[in-house]
């Protein structure tokens, strides 16, 4: 009873924010209603039973996309009013991409019922007894664990690579050094002055 | 199998990938000063590497599930790749300290960690120690491509290079996917044993999608377009890494594939294999003749002597595979030393010059020079009494046995087409008039040493090193069947 309830609250709440992206007026109001788009979709795949997946759209795609999404919609001066002005222009692109979707998902529905494609067994078949994030931290960290690595390096190497061929030092920056700061004795900031009456104080 | 003894089949791998990291600690914290020091180091680590190829390292079978193999036919690619890897480090720093600077740090580390994906493309034995392997060796080669950034042909180079090879990589993806989808397995032996069974469509197609991706690694036709823009931009150390290690890595990763994992299926692969051999030497010969410069030249250069590698899996057979790493080494000798050799070549200014024409005349103002480059170039057209004869005889040889004498004869008219740009070169180099502006004189001993090795091993000389290669490359193809 009570999975029915959270499933009917997060469904209602993923098509309520999904809606209200794309309504918003506001840009960031947009991001924000996806980033709840996302929480409850991630809530759903709980309720499914792949909380692995769930963990990956709330670190994924909360945490790094929409962020970003965030970001540059901020940064982007973007004049949506304007981007909106074309929607009866695109009103019949649109309908056809709807009516396309339409007939692939009636038609992936039909294809279901008759059963899956007859394939290969797999390499790795998911236990049914253990969660699915221990099932996956098994292989990747037991079986795989060699190009587990092997993908570490490569993430390495696009690191140092993007350093590579975007990073360069510019003179004439003021960057902060720790160690002259310190090193910086009263004498050489400080210096004690008289002046005579009636002059002011030279610098 | 325990971690530990999966563990110690991979020390050459290991070794490189640690190293990698200790030399990025010391780029990071030494800066761009330390860079001819941690080119050194990486030198070592490849000369240490190659040492533990002589351990288990070296002939342990597989490990980690049969996710990798460590067999002789990996340490003779390895102990290859190595050697090509560590010279392209070693002539780095004086070319880029005579065009200007821009030698940095990450140079070496790159060539590190691109040697480790090179040693787990020719280990793999499983699909996705292939493409991490494999995408590991091409992320490293793009940034070295475009590594002087501020070189327009360079960061061109880099930006072709980036986007053909995530092209190619998407198309050898898909196969994977297609060939995981109906065997069931990304084990080789696995998809050897499906495939015995008999090859449906979706199997064929997959097949030869991966054929296709990896074909475009060694760039053999028709998946060769990226070769000579990427060889002519790329800064001509990263050039001569290009042309020799990797070129090496994708041949026996090839080999790998086609003989331990669709073993079966050869039949069916074997016309790919004859399409891209025959083609790659005729365009690669063909297409040479009009070029100007020597980059671009050897760049169609190495199409060639691809398809003229792949002959020799289009026999199938153990000799043949033989014949194929055979020829793999002499091209490496032959190759580095041609390439070393263009570096030579700069003017007044050590600016490097890349014409043919500059050439001209060379055997007065330089004759050692003009030698090392008449020896290179009668080794790559494969002119009997130097060494580059011996692998195209193997190759043929393979084929003839396997009764494929109609490909052999075809395969022999075209390295004759190919025989005539590198005797122009010849020509160029002795009979021309002197070029207005003679190069500069040499300025690496280091440089001269190797040019030297290279002269001495395709040389005449080099027939002394038959029976070891005859052995060990012997080996290494029985390994595969």
């Amino acid at each position: 009873m009570i999975q029915t309830i959270a499933f009917y609250l997060f469904a209602a709440l993923v098509v309520a924010s999904g809606t209200l992206t794309i309504l918003a007026r506001n840009p960031v109001h947009s991001v924000l209603w996806l980033i709840l788009a996302f929480f409850n979709a991630a809530g759903l795949m709980i309720l499914v039973g792949a909380e692995f997946i769930a963990m990956l759209l709330v670190i994924v795609y909360v945490g790094a996309v929409a962020v970003l999404f965030l970001f540059v919609v901020m940064m982007l001066d973007i004049d949506f009013a304007e981007l909106r002005a074309g929607f009866a222009q695109y009103l019949p692109f649109g309908i056809l991409l709807v009516l396309v979707l339409a007939a692939e998902m009636i038609f992936a529905i039909g294809a279901w019922k008759a059963g899956g494609i007859d394939m290969g067994s797999r390499i790795a078949p998911t236990p049914s007894e253990v969660p699915n994030i221990e099932a996956i931290g098994t292989l990747i960290y037991t079986r795989y664990l060699y190009i587990f690595e092997g993908a570490g390096l490569i993430l390495l190497v696009a690191l140092v690579g993007a350093i590579v061929l975007t990073h360069r030092t510019r003179g004439g920056v003021k960057a902060q050094n720790v160690t002259a700061q310190n090193m910086r004795r009263p004498e050489d900031a400080i210096r004690n002055v008289k002046p005579a009456v009636g002059q002011g104080v030279e610098l | 199998m325990s971690m530990t003894a999966s563990l110690a089949l991979t020390v050459p791998e290991l070794i490189l990938s640690v190293g990698a990291l200790l030399l990025l600690l010391v780029a990071a914290f030494g800066g761009d000063g330390f860079a001819r020091a941690i080119g050194w180091g990486a030198v070592a680590l490849f000369a240490a590497a190659g040492f533990a190829l002589t351990g288990p390292a070296g002939n342990g079978g597989p490990g980690f599930d049969g996710l990798y193999i460590a067999d002789s036919f990996a340490a003779f690619a390895k102990l290859l790749i190595y050697i090509a890897a560590a010279v392209s480090v070693a002539v780095a720093p004086g070319f880029f300290a005579r065009t200007g600077g821009g030698y940095r740090a990450e140079y070496p580390v790159l060539i590190l960690l691109s040697g480790v994906g090179m040693g787990m493309m020719v280990s793999a034995g499983d699909l996705l120690t292939l493409y991490v392997g494999l995408e590991l060796q091409s992320l490293s080669a793009y940034v070295l491509a475009s590594f002087l950034r501020r070189d327009t042909r360079s960061a061109e180079a880099g930006l072709k290079y980036f986007v053909l090879g995530a092209l190619a990589s998407g198309i050898l993806l898909y196969g994977i996917s297609l060939l995981y989808g109906f065997t069931g397995t990304t084990l080789f032996a696995g998809i050897s044993d499906s495939l015995a069974k008999g090859m449906g469509t979706g199997q064929m197609f997959g097949m030869v999608f991966v054929f296709a991706g990896l074909a475009f690694k060694i760039s053999a036709v028709p998946f060769h377009m990226w070769t000579p823009d990427v060889y002519e931009g790329a800064p001509t150390p990263v050039t001569a890494f290009f042309a020799s290690a990797p070129k090496v890595a994708g041949m026996a990763l090839l080999l790998r594939v086609a003989i331990e994992a669709m073993g079966s299926g050869t039949d069916a692969w074997r016309q790919i294999v004859v399409f891209a051999a025959l083609a790659s030497t005729i365009l690669g010969a063909v297409a040479a003749i009009g070029q100007t410069s020597m980059k671009r030249l050897l760049a169609y250069s190495s199409i060639n002597n691809v398809g003229f590698a792949l002959f020799g899996l289009a026999a199938g057979s153990a000799e043949g595979v033989a014949a194929t790493m055979t020829y793999m080494a002499v091209y490496i000798a032959m190759t580095l030393g041609s390439f070393i050799c263009v570096l030579q070549m700069r003017d007044r200014d050590g600016q490097p010059v890349e014409t043919i024409a500059s050439l001209s005349g060379l055997s007065r103002s330089r004759p050692g020079l003009a030698a090392a480059f008449a020896i290179f170039m009668f080794s790559l057209a494969g002119i009997p009494p130097l060494f580059g004869f011996w692998p195209k005889f193997l190759v043929f040889d393979a084929l003839v046995r396997a009764g494929f004498w109609p490909l052999a004869m075809v395969g022999i008219a075209t390295s004759v087409i190919g025989a005539f740009y590198y005797l122009k070169i010849v020509k160029t180099i002795y009979f021309d008039d002197p070029a207005p502006t003679p190069f500069a004189p040499a300025a690496s001993k280091l440089e001269g040493g190797l040019i030297t090795l290279a002269a001495l091993a395709v040389s005449p000389l080099g027939y002394l090193a038959i029976p070891l290669l005859d052995a060990t490359s012997m080996a290494a193809a029985r390994a595969l069947f």
